[in-house]
This record gives structure tokens, C-alpha cells and sequence, in this order.
């Protein structure tokens, strides 16, 4: 949430702008624009994700991307800003998979399959949590509908950028269109009263449908473009979805608990050759193989305790350590507001405790998740070339004690725990819960930040 | 060598592993534990740097520096890393909250009515419940567990430790508290009163009133009939017309009895919040709101009764009030959901304003309805230890603290020559994400080598 151009020498430069009193135009000015001039951040221990952590190491990041990485024989140019970051560690923004946050609904009661709905119509971008999920120093968010329906919606791809609208949010593909996957699930949250299924194999009766009625409705548009004589059918935005999905521009993100959900699932992406990645995944562990087999990709969910619900009963945290083992890629998620995104780091250190490795663990919370969404080209490690996503923390990213210090997007700094409004949300206290209010809407900011 | 002949290896080495650990086991069964520790937080004083705790009979023996404590031959040895008391979950529903989460198992909640003191955790309690065994595995030994917030007065919580088959085996107290909710949890969207914060108050001081006029008659009659019974011993004499005698004003048909005021029928409901109107038991109150919070100290001297603070979101805003009042917090879990609702102004360093302020605290698990179904306090409580609490602070949260406020403090929460053998071991800081437990030891029983 905090603009501004770090001088040398200082962690967190909102400090002193607050305290010269900037007006808010210049704030909003700040804000808006380009970060042009190079920033070097100096000294911290660089854990790029796609290579060994760099002690001593030096991170450039310009107009919003990150221009070199390296050690302390890193060249940095005289025009350079150096901010001096020793003792700190640097480690690429976030990725969370799958989140609720933003108060958003997908499909409503009406029916189990519901491709037509938009998460990107429901979102309140100035929703606490996103900025609460700024202090957990997640950067990119695939923020989904719930999983109380086979098919509950269009998801969509974020960036936590303080961005006053969803389209500032949105992640956009090279043809300008806005990025997300598709939610699906099986298993006992969609069993529900008829139209919804009743069964395991209604559900994927249901399901199997669908899909082959948007596979003939393809067929006709098809027919269609190749034969000026016939005309194409009526537009209908739920096949529109689905045919989304048959020809791969939209990821699966499949909510799946039991095995043979989870077998389930593969079976259906394997019918239709659509690309999935499997969510959740509490007894991926009973059948690591098969998930290797399928070539399936997982985002797993660590819970504090198994149960809640039959489908989760035999969950347990070595998951993610057995599909490691078994070479399946394996990403975590918060689920939030099932784990709060402020403690997103706990999911990963707790796979460790139970035999995960730490290198596979932080690649979890971030380029595999990357991948998950196809944005790895833009995000996830700490690269020349890629989006300056990246967070300064004050210790072992995977021990309790860590915190956050601060989080950019972009190159742009979007929460600062020296701020006090940024810490009220990275702690919680009166008014964290509150709707953030953005900078350029009210005189006095400083106000709000108290 | 082929698949076959692996499997046969595999199976001949298990056998032989399996023997040896039943044979030691055998010898060992009565043998006495000692447990070394490379630090061993007692509790009770500053740690000990390579210490030594020996068992015998359920207890602690003894308790020192490994250097000056001799261990006889036949001990059955543990080593840890660190070494605590068993952590003391303050509160919990863990054995009345099933792990399936299916009508079958949920016996966290009755709706039929507002005001069920009657309900008795005691009657309800599974310990042989999956998240008994969960809970445990990490090193917490006694719970402080009932009915879950929810209705104004839910039931009657209890005492237990996490061993036993079972309640009367795991019992430490079949009635610790009266639970309470006030503020929107306890209040219902259709007709069912309460419906506002207003009823529910009203509702809980009327119910409040019952109980005092109750003990009142109670404590009457059996007055008269002491006096009665002495006047008789003292010898002859008409018995005076107890005429002008206190009203019973339950008796409404004028039917005085010689000997005084009659005792009332007895009532469940009326006996167990009349224990708490006794401060024989305090009144556990979950209030999350600084307003509803304000609520329950205001009760508490209304009616002069003992409470404790439970949950307590906003208690970081009544820090004076509460500490004024001298009534201790159990506060919420850290990571008690709060992305709206009543909980919204929730924060992580509560636990230690409230602990800087002087205010006793206890770390709790809490009641969850979904996933998961519980928390466990050992997480919780390192949340509150890595936002501005002292590890030893934080641990205090979660032993002698928690032992003290649930008044259990003579058997459990430190580890002290004479109390219940209630030991956790750890490979490393207990609070650090990574570290795991690596050993339970309840009533001087080895219940978990789990390593988790």
C-alpha cells in the first residue's frame, strides 16, 4: 500500500515521506506511476527459487521488472538507487493457488454446473483480507469460486497491487484478455438436494454431459467458420466456458479429497484432455503413483487437524512430502479464509516438519504454483526478465518468528509493516477487518492509517 | 533379488523388530521412566540445562541436573531436546467436537433451548475420539473441554486428561465451569429468543435470579432445619409457631410448615447455576466484542459471581477494565478466523498485551465447525510467541497459567517433585514450525513416540 522510491541507506522510506507530510496528490502520483529509475537492494541472502540462496546478494529490478540478480560482485549502475536490505532475506512474492478472499461468489443455488459465472464479477478489490494477504507476502492470487457445486464458476488470475478496480487486478494474457482457470468438484461439498447430485456417480454423470453437449456445441461453431452457409448456434455462455476449457485456455482447478475422487477427476481431464491441476488432495498420499502416472500437478491444502468433513477425515501433512518422493509437482494454498493468507508460510514449514524438503517446500509457495496457473514465464522466482514480485522478510522465511517486512508488486512497495496501517492488517486489531481504503480517496490518510 | 524375495526380507525384519520392541516393552512395562533433557522449562523456576526427570508411580520423583541425580539400572530411558510440562489446552471441545463433523459425532451444541446449564460435559465425552489421540500427539496432556459457544448458556465444561479408555479413567474435574456466550453467537436470526443482545442479557440475569432465590431457600430450610434439629437436641419445649419466619415465596398456597421454610424440588438446571451463584465454579464467558465483554464484568458484580474471559477479540481495548476486575482471559486461538463477523478486530498480540498488562492468560484450541475441526494449542500458542509474548510467556500460556486459571495447578502445569507426571519432549524449540514432539507422557505413562 505504501508508494514511494526507497532512498539509500533505509528499509522502509514511507517512514519519512509520512512524516514530510506529503500530500496526497503526490502520493496518488507516486502511486500511479512507473517505477523508471533502477533500484539495487543490497546485502540481504537472495533465495531465487531457481537456484542455490545467494548470501550477500544483490537484487535490480526497473520499470517494474527484475533486471539482474546475483552476488556482491553484482554490477550496480551509477544511477542506481541502493537500498541497503543486510540481514534481510529476499524470496520471490506468493503464489496462493487457490483463495476465496475478496468476498466474491461464483454459481448460486440454481444448479451443479455453472460455467457462465464470473468470479471476476463478484470481487470487492478493497476487501481486508487482500491487504491482510499483502502481509503474508503473497503477491498473485487465483482467487476461485466455492466448492459447493461440480462446476462453480470462472476463476481469475491477480496481482495484490492495490489496484482500485478488479481489471487493475486482473492478470491479462498477451491478447488482453483477463486470466483464469475453471473451478470444478467432486466429493460430498456439491452432494447436495436435486438439481444437485445425490452420488459420486451422478456427479460425474453430470459432469461428463455437460461436457460432451459443449463438445457438439464446438463442433457447430466450428461447422460454422468453415461453411459461410451455416449458421452458428446461439450464444451460450456456459458451453462458451467449458469450450474454454476443452481447448485449453482455462486450467481446471479441481477440488478433490478421497482417492477415488481423486482418480475421479484425472479420469474425467484424461475423457476430455483437459488440463487440470488437482486442489486439496487429503489422501493424494494413499495413491502417489497414479497421480505421477497421469502427469497431474497438485496444490495441496495443510490443515491443523484431519476431519471437518468425511472427505478429509484421513487428511495428513506429510502429503506433500509423499508426492515430492513420488515426483509429482506439488504447490500449497490457503484456502483462505481456511488458512489465513497472513500464515501462508506455515503451510509450507509444516509439509517440512513432516518430511518434506525445504527447497521443494518454498518452490511450493511460489514457481509451482506459478506453473499451476501459467504464469511461471511472468512469476515465481526471482529471474532477469520476470515481474519485480518479490518479499523482504527478517529471518527464515520457514520458521514462526519470521515476519514480512514488506511486499512489492511490480517493483511497487504494497504493504510495509514499519506503516502502522500495513501492520494493523499484518496483526489484526480494531478496524483490520475493515474495508481497505485506497490513497487518493480522502484527505486524511494519515488518519486512516491509525 | 526378486519382489518376492524383498517382501519376504521386509516381512522377517518387521517380525524380528516387532519381537524385540514386545520384548522390551514386557520387561520395561513397570519399570521407572526417566527423562533427560538437554533443557527441561519446569515451570517452576529458571530451566535446566541437562536435566533429569525420574517417574515412579504416576508422579514426579524427582527433578534436577542430570550430574546430580543417580539413575538406577532397570530405568526405562527418553532423551529430548527440550523437555515442558504437558501442554494444558484452557479450552477445547475436542471429545464432544467428532472429527467427522456428522450428526452422529457433534455433541458440541443442543439448540432447543437458550439456557441449559444442566448439560453435562461429562456425559458426552468420547476419549476415544481421533482428536484426543491428534491433540495429544503434539504434546497436550489435559484439556479444559464442554460445550461449544453457541446458545447463552451451553452446559457444564470439565477437566481431562488426554489418557483413558474411559471418562471416569480421564476425568480431573466432572464440572470446572458453567459456559456462557454472549454478543451475536448466542443470539438467533428466527423467532427463537434471544434474538438481540438486550434478550439474551435479560434472559441470562432473570435465569441468574432463579439461581440466587434458589440457593437463598435452599440455604433457609437447611438453616431452619439445623436450628430445628438443635432445638430438638436441646431437649422438651413446644416448638415455637415459626410463624414470622422468612417467607417462602415459592409456597404461595400458605402452607407453612412448623419447622420453617420447605426446600425446594430439586432442579437440575437451577442446582448448576446455583454453583456458580455459590463461586463454587466461575461462569465461563465468551464474549468477543469490547461491548459484550463489558457485559460480563458488569454481570459478574451484578450478581457477585466468578467469571472468566473466553475468547475475548476485542479484550485489547478493555485492557484497564479487565484487569480491574481481576477476572482472568482464555484467550482465543491466534488464529481464530477473522475475516468478518464478530471476531474481525482479532489480533495476534493480544495474548501478549494482556499478559504485559498483569492479567492472567491461557492459550486455548477453541470450537471450529469445519475444517479443521480442531486447533491444537501448542500452534496457537506459538503464533502468540512469535507476536510479542516470551517464549517462557508463551509456554506459561499453555501450562502453569492455563493450570492455575482452571485451578488444577496442585496436579499438573509444572514440573514439580510430587505432581502427575504430565510430560512433552521436543526435538527443538516447541513452538518452531519444524520441530516436532517426539514423546508423551501422561500420568507417568508413556502414551505417545510418535514422532510428529
Amino acid at each position: 500500500m505504501t508508494p514511494s522510491i526507497a532512498p539509500e541507506g533505509t528499509l522502509n522510506p514511507a517512514h519519512s515521506l509520512r512524516l514530510a507530510c506529503i500530500c496526497v496528490a503526490l502520493i496518488a502520483a507516486s502511486r500511479t506511476q512507473a517505477q523508471d529509475q533502477p533500484i539495487a537492494f543490497v546485502g540481504a541472502t537472495i533465495i531465487p527459487i531457481d537456484g542455490q540462496p545467494i548470501e550477500n546478494g544483490r537484487l535490480i529490478i526497473e520499470n517494474g521488472k527484475i533486471t539482474a540478480v546475483g552476488d556482491d560482485r553484482l554490477f550496480i549502475a551509477p544511477n542506481t538507487q541502493r537500498v541497503d536490505v543486510a540481514g534481510k532475506t529476499i524470496m520471490p512474492g506468493l503464489v496462493d493457488t487457490h483463495s476465496h478472499l475478496g468476498s466474491g461468489w461464483g454459481g448460486d443455488a440454481s444448479g451443479p454446473i455453472q460455467p457462465d459465472c464470473r468470479i471476476y464479477d463478484s470481487i470487492n478489490v478493497l476487501d481486508a483480507g487482500l491487504q491482510k494477504a499483502q502481509a503474508g507476502g503473497l503477491t498473485t492470487l487465483n482467487v476461485m469460486p466455492g466448492s459447493g457445486h461440480l462446476l462453480s464458476g470462472q476463476t481469475i488470475y491477480i496481482k495484490l497491487n492495490d489496484g482500485r478496480t478488479i481489471d487493475e487486478l486482473a492478470i491479462h494474457n498477451d491478447d488482453g484478455g483477463i486470466m483464469g482457470g475453471m473451478k470444478m468438484a467432486n466429493g460430498t461439498n456439491s452432494q447436495r438436494e436435486a438439481p444437485f447430485p445425490g452420488t459420486r456417480a451422478k456427479s460425474a454423470a453430470l459432469v461428463r454431459q455437460r461436457f460432451i453437449d459443449a463438445l457438439a456445441y464446438r463442433e457447430k461453431l466450428k461447422k460454422a467458420e468453415a461453411d459461410d452457409e451455416k449458421d452458428p448456434p446461439d450464444r451460450d455462455l456456459a458451453l462458451e466456458g467449458i469450450c474454454e476449457v476443452l481447448d485449453g485456455k482455462r486450467v481446471v482447478h479441481f477440488h478433490t479429497h478421497r482417492a477415488d475422487d481423486i482418480l475421479t477427476a484425472i479420469r474425467l481431464s484424461q475423457e476430455f484432455g483437459f488440463k487440470v491441476v488437482l486442489h486439496h488432495v487429503s489422501e493424494a498420499w494413499k495413491i502417489p503413483d497414479e497421480i505421477k502416472k497421469a502427469g497431474v500437478a497438485c496444490s495441496v491444502i495443510v490443515i491443523d487437524s484431519p476431519g471437518g468433513k468425511l472427505e478429509a477425515k484421513d487428511l495428513l501433512m506429510t502429503t506433500g512430502a509423499v508426492l515430492e518422493k513420488a515426483g509429482v509437482p506439488v504447490a500449497f494454498h490457503t484456502d483462505d479464509p481456511i488458512t489465513d493468507s497472513r500464515l501462508f508460510f506455515r503451510s509450507a514449514a509444516l509439509a517440512v516438519r513432516a518430511g518434506m524438503s525445504r527447497e521443494k517446500a518454498l518452490a511450493a509457495l511460489t514457481i509451482e504454483g506459478a506453473k499451476m496457473m501459467e504464469l511461471d514465464n511472468r512469476i515465481g522466482t526471482l529471474t532477469a526478465g520476470k515481474d519485480a514480485d518479490f518479499i523482504i522478510l527478517d529471518g527464515d522465511p520457514l520458521s514462526v518468528y519470521t515476519h514480512v517486512q514488506q511486499t512489492y508488486v511490480e517493483g511497487k512497495l504494497v504493504f510495509d509493516r514499519a506503516n502502522p496501517k500495513d501492520y494493523l492488517y499484518a496483526t489484526g486489531g480494531y478496524g483490520a477487518g475493515e474495508n481497505h481504503i485506497p490513497y487518493g480517496c480522502c484527505l486524511d490518510e494519515g488518519e486512516h492509517s491509525r | 533379488m526378486t519382489k518376492q524375495g524383498k517382501m519376504k526380507a521386509h516381512i522377517h525384519l518387521l517380525m524380528l523388530l516387532a519381537i524385540a520392541l514386545f520384548s522390551v516393552d514386557s520387561l520395561r512395562a513397570d519399570a521407572p521412566i526417566a527423562i533427560r533433557g538437554e533443557t527441561i522449562y519446569t515451570m517452576a523456576g529458571e530451566p535446566i540445562t541437562d536435566g533429569i526427570i525420574i517417574i515412579r508411580d504416576g508422579k514426579i520423583d524427582r527433578i534436577g541436573k542430570a550430574a546430580d541425580i543417580r539413575i538406577a539400572d532397570d530405568v526405562r530411558m527418553f532423551r529430548a531436546k527440550v523437555v515442558t510440562p504437558g501442554l494444558i489446552d484452557a479450552h477445547a471441545t475436542i471429545g464432544l467436537t467428532g472429527y467427522l463433523n456428522q450428526r452422529q459425532d457433534q455433541d458440541i451444541i443442543e439448540h432447543s433451548e437458550a439456557i441449559q446449564p444442566e448439560l453435562r460435559a461429562f456425559d458426552a465425552y468420547n476419549p476415544r475420539e481421533r482428536l484426543v489421540e491428534w491433540a495429544r500427539s503434539f504434546g497436550v496432556t489435559t484439556i479444559h473441554t464442554g460445550h461449544a459457544p453457541g446458545e447463552v448458556i451451553s452446559g457444564q465444561t470439565m477437566i481431562v486428561k488426554l489418557a483413558g479408555d474411559t471418562v471416569d479413567d480421564a476425568v480431573v474435574r466432572p464440572e470446572a465451569m458453567i459456559a456462557c456466550t454472549l454478543g451475536d453467537w448466542a443470539t438467533h436470526g428466527d423467532k427463537k429468543a434471544p434474538g438481540t443482545r438486550s434478550k439474551a442479557v435479560a434472559i441470562l440475569r432473570s435465569e441468574l435470579i432463579k439461581a440466587q432465590a434458589y440457593v437463598r431457600k435452599i440455604k433457609e430450610a437447611d438453616e431452619a432445619e439445623a436450628k430445628a434439629a438443635s432445638e430438638k437436641a436441646a431437649g422438651a419445649g413446644e416448638p415455637e409457631s415459626g410463624d414470622n419466619g422468612e417467607k417462602s415465596d415459592g409456597d404461595a398456597e400458605g402452607k407453612k410448615e412448623k419447622s420453617g421454610p420447605k426446600k425446594p424440588d430439586r432442579n437440575l438446571r437451577l442446582e448448576a447455576l446455583g454453583r456458580v451463584i455459590n463461586r463454587e465454579i466461575p461462569l465461563l464467558v465468551t464474549a468477543h466484542r469490547a461491548n459484550d465483554i463489558s457485559v460480563a464484568l458488569r454481570l459478574a458484580k451484578e450478581f457477585d459471581i466468578d467469571i472468566v474471559l473466553d475468547g475475548a477479540a476485542e479484550a485489547h481495548l478493555l485492557i484497564d477494565e479487565i484487569k480491574a476486575a481481576g477476572v482472568p482471559v482464555i484467550i482465543h486461538p491466534s488464529m481464530i478466523r477473522s475475516h468478518r463477523g464478530t471476531t474481525e478486530n482479532a489480533s495476534f498480540e493480544t495474548a501478549a498485551k494482556l499478559v504485559h498488562a498483569g492479567i492472567p492468560v491461557a492459550m486455548q484450541s477453541g470450537y471450529e465447525d469445519y475444517v479443521p475441526k480442531t486447533r491444537v494449542v501448542l500452534f496457537e500458542t506459538a503464533i502468540a510467541a512469535a507476536n510479542g509474548l516470551s517464549f517462557e510467556e508463551a509456554l506459561a500460556t499453555c501450562t502453569i497459567n492455563a493450570a492455575k486459571i482452571l485451578k488444577i495447578d496442585d496436579r499438573v502445569g509444572s514440573l514439580e517433585v510430587g505432581k502427575d507426571a504430565d510430560i512433552a519432549m521436543y526435538d527443538g524449540d516447541p513452538f518452531e514450525y519444524m520441530s516436532h514432539c517426539t514423546g508423551v507422557v501422561i500420568n507417568g505413562a508413556v502414551v505417545s513416540e510418535e514422532v510428529r
